[in-house]
């Protein structure tokens, strides 16, 4: 598989901030990539000097095999890209925003409709786009990166400040444009997320890259411990404690908690007990890998 | 340059002015509005006609009456007629006995005791003159220079049109680009391959259609009966103007838009630009009265030229040749601050 974009050392500071501070990364093709971390991180930094809007210091970008900076149209209209602000012309309806972008790349106007039955604003088509809500708006704005049939997508936290329900929405507008082969480059804050949706993930904070994997992999790569919890008074704590492969146990008002490296001996042994009220099983997360690198808790 | 780019986004921008019934409303009707102020204020130039109060009749009167100039309040009692001079509500009052004219006059209204003075003596010796039968010595021959009377209408049409172009044009420039450098749409129309002239050319072809039709408009209401505006046979030379003056109001729009970050500080920005302009370019009031220092700045202003342009070619009945001066001083406008708009342009904060 060939990659659809190669980043290499790149850096990027305003005065004294070092925005972006040697990253280096590659996305394949057709893969979902997610760039992470937390706000002023660098990732939209990145993310732009990547799409060409900005030039890196130094480093080199190879966006499907050409230097995006400077301004190359002929690359241009391989490449999607949507905002982090929603950008969209004055006063006009959805079907209007998507017409006007296709009419950018020379794209006809059967186009739009199509756009709106994959992102879900069919009924929108004639609302004017100040009169959309907010995860409407993101769907559009995403529309409108795809209305040219691009290779490559980049979205700048496209599911920022989206109430859950619009979020799970934008998920699956996500997933429905990985299946149509692109590939996708995004940042989000979100980690949970970025967990469910990416193939591989880049956490990044101050600057740098932490980590850098499939989610999975960077989890399994922690040598977490499994956490159990159970109902308070399930079991004596002294009990649970004495567990074959329990760590540690614990118990507040809320949960009695036991880790472990062997969390299915436990769960059997639990089980035979009959102990199994209110259990829950947590393994690690995303946030515990960004914690494990910077030993700070993870702060959207 | 691609066509379907060119077309859509000239289409874009003229739905989101269209939709904007704010701007809408101050761009194109409250210019508008002014026309019809004005125009009826300033009104009917008839009103003006002094009245002059007479007692007695006879040739005399009839030739005063002719002249259209005065209009006459025949009063039966000399002291009434006079009564009326001394209180101040007319200017003069004749009084005839036979052949003996005494005129009456207030001193302390100079311009209409002047006119009152002026016009009576004439009729007075025109009447002397032909008593004596012999033919006139001297031959004079009175005719307007303008198509028809100037009435207030025939100035302030030029002139308030040209203003209401200079604020659509300089307003619809300067906030569509600080609303899409802010909305990042210019970062956005930067990522797809259409060049800056074409996004450029698209704004400037709807600031000009605007332009046009802010000119039917204004020029369709100024014919009807109320303004009773009289156009001159070489009005459509007024065309190269209209776009000419578009675009040296465009390129100041520019200029507001590369400088100011919010719609607000551009409107500002705007309005101390475009409102002294008006002034001193004689759009709502002839500019020929004020001082020469005034003037020779004045003379610096593109909205005076195509003020001047536009009152030639509407009004005055100049041919082609009026045209020279406006349009060179407009085109030249046009090249230096346009040029100071592209220097200092930026795509985004």
């Amino acid at each position: 598989m060939t990659d659809a974009v190669v980043v290499t050392d790149i850096r990027k500071s305003y005065g004294d901030l070092n925005a972006v501070d040697g990253v280096s990364f590659t996305v394949a093709e057709g893969e979902f990539f997610g760039i992470l971390g937390p706000n002023g991180a660098g990732k939209t930094t990145t993310l732009e000097i990547v799409e060409g809007l900005r030039e890196p210091d130094s480093g080199t970008v190879e966006l499907l095999g050409v230097n995006p900076w400077p301004r190359n149209p002929e690359l241009l209209p391989r490449v999607g890209v949507q905002l982090q602000a929603s950008s969209f012309f004055e006063r006009l309806t959805a079907r209007e925003q998507l017409e006007t972008f296709g009419s950018l790349y020379g794209v006809g106007t059967a186009k739009a409709g199509e756009m709106l039955e994959l992102v879900g604003l069919t009924d929108k088509a004639d609302v004017q786009e100040n009169k959309l809500s907010g995860g409407q708006r993101q769907r559009l704005s995403i529309a409108c990166a795809l209305v040219h049939d691009p290779d490559v997508v980049f979205l700048d936290e496209p599911t920022a400040a989206l109430d859950p329900q619009a979020r799970r929405n934008l998920w699956d507008v996500l997933r429905a444009i990985q299946a149509r082969g692109k590939t996708i480059v995004y940042t989000t804050h979100y980690l949970d997320e970025a967990e469910i949706l990416c193939d591989r993930v880049a956490i990044m904070d101050r600057g740098k890259v932490l980590a850098l994997d499939s989610p999975a992999a960077l989890v399994r790569g922690l040598d977490a411990p499994t956490r159990i919890l159970l109902q308070p008074g399930a079991l004596p704590l002294d009990t649970a404690r004495e567990l074959e492969g329990v760590d540690t146990a614990a118990e507040d008002e809320v949960s009695l908690t036991i880790s472990t490296r062997k969390p299915a001996r436990v769960l059997s042994t639990l089980a035979e007990r009959g102990t199994l009220d209110g259990l829950q099983v947590r393994t690690a997360t995303l946030e515990d890998v960004f914690l494990d690198h910077t030993g700070r808790e993870y702060r959207a | 340059m691609s066509t379907t780019a060119f077309k859509s986004l000239s289409t874009a921008m003229f739905k989101g002015f269209v939709r904007d019934k704010m701007s809408l409303f101050f761009m194109f009707f409250f210019p508008l509005m002014f026309l019809v102020v004005f125009g009826l204020l300033l009104g009917d130039s008839g009103e003006d006609k002094i009245k002059i109060a007479v007692t007695g009749d006879g040739p005399v009167v009839a030739a005063l009456d002719q002249t259209g100039a005065v209009e006459i309040q025949r009063f039966d009692d000399e002291r009434a007629a006079l009564a009326k001079v001394e209180d101040g509500d007319l200017p003069a009052a004749i009084i005839l006995r036979g052949n003996a004219i005494q005129l009456r006059f207030a001193a302390s209204d100079q311009v209409a005791a002047g006119t009152v003075n002026g016009l009576v003596s004439g009729v007075v010796d025109k009447l002397n003159l032909s008593a004596t039968g012999q033919p006139a010595a001297f031959s004079l021959q009175q005719q307007p220079v303008e198509d028809a009377s100037l009435k207030p209408i025939q100035y302030l049409t030029p002139g308030i049109l040209s203003w209401g172009i200079s604020i659509s044009a300089v307003f619809g420039a300067a906030l569509t680009m600080v609303s899409w450098r802010k909305k990042q749409v210019l970062r956005r129309i930067r990522l797809a391959p259409v060049s800056a002239f074409t996004v450029l050319t698209s704004r400037l072809t709807v600031s000009v259609g605007i332009a046009i039709v802010q000119a039917i408009t204004f020029v369709l209401v100024a014919l009807t009966p109320p303004f009773g505006l009289k156009l001159s046979g070489s009005w459509y030379l007024a065309l190269p103007l209209l776009v000419l003056g578009t675009l040296a109001f465009f390129a100041i729009g520019m200029l507001v838009g590369a400088f100011c970050k919010t719609e607000e500080a551009a409107s500002g920005a705007a309005n101390i630009l475009v409102m002294p302009m008006s002034f001193l370019s004689g759009s709502f009031f002839p500019i020929e009265n004020a001082p020469g220092w005034l003037q020779a700045v004045s003379q610096a202003l593109p909205l005076r030229h195509m003020n001047d342009g536009m009152l030639d070619v509407l009004v005055r009945g100049k041919g082609i040749e009026a045209l020279l001066l406006p349009c060179s001083v407009l085109i030249a406008f046009t090249a230096v601050v346009g040029f100071a708009a592209a220097k200092i342009f930026r795509w985004e904060d």
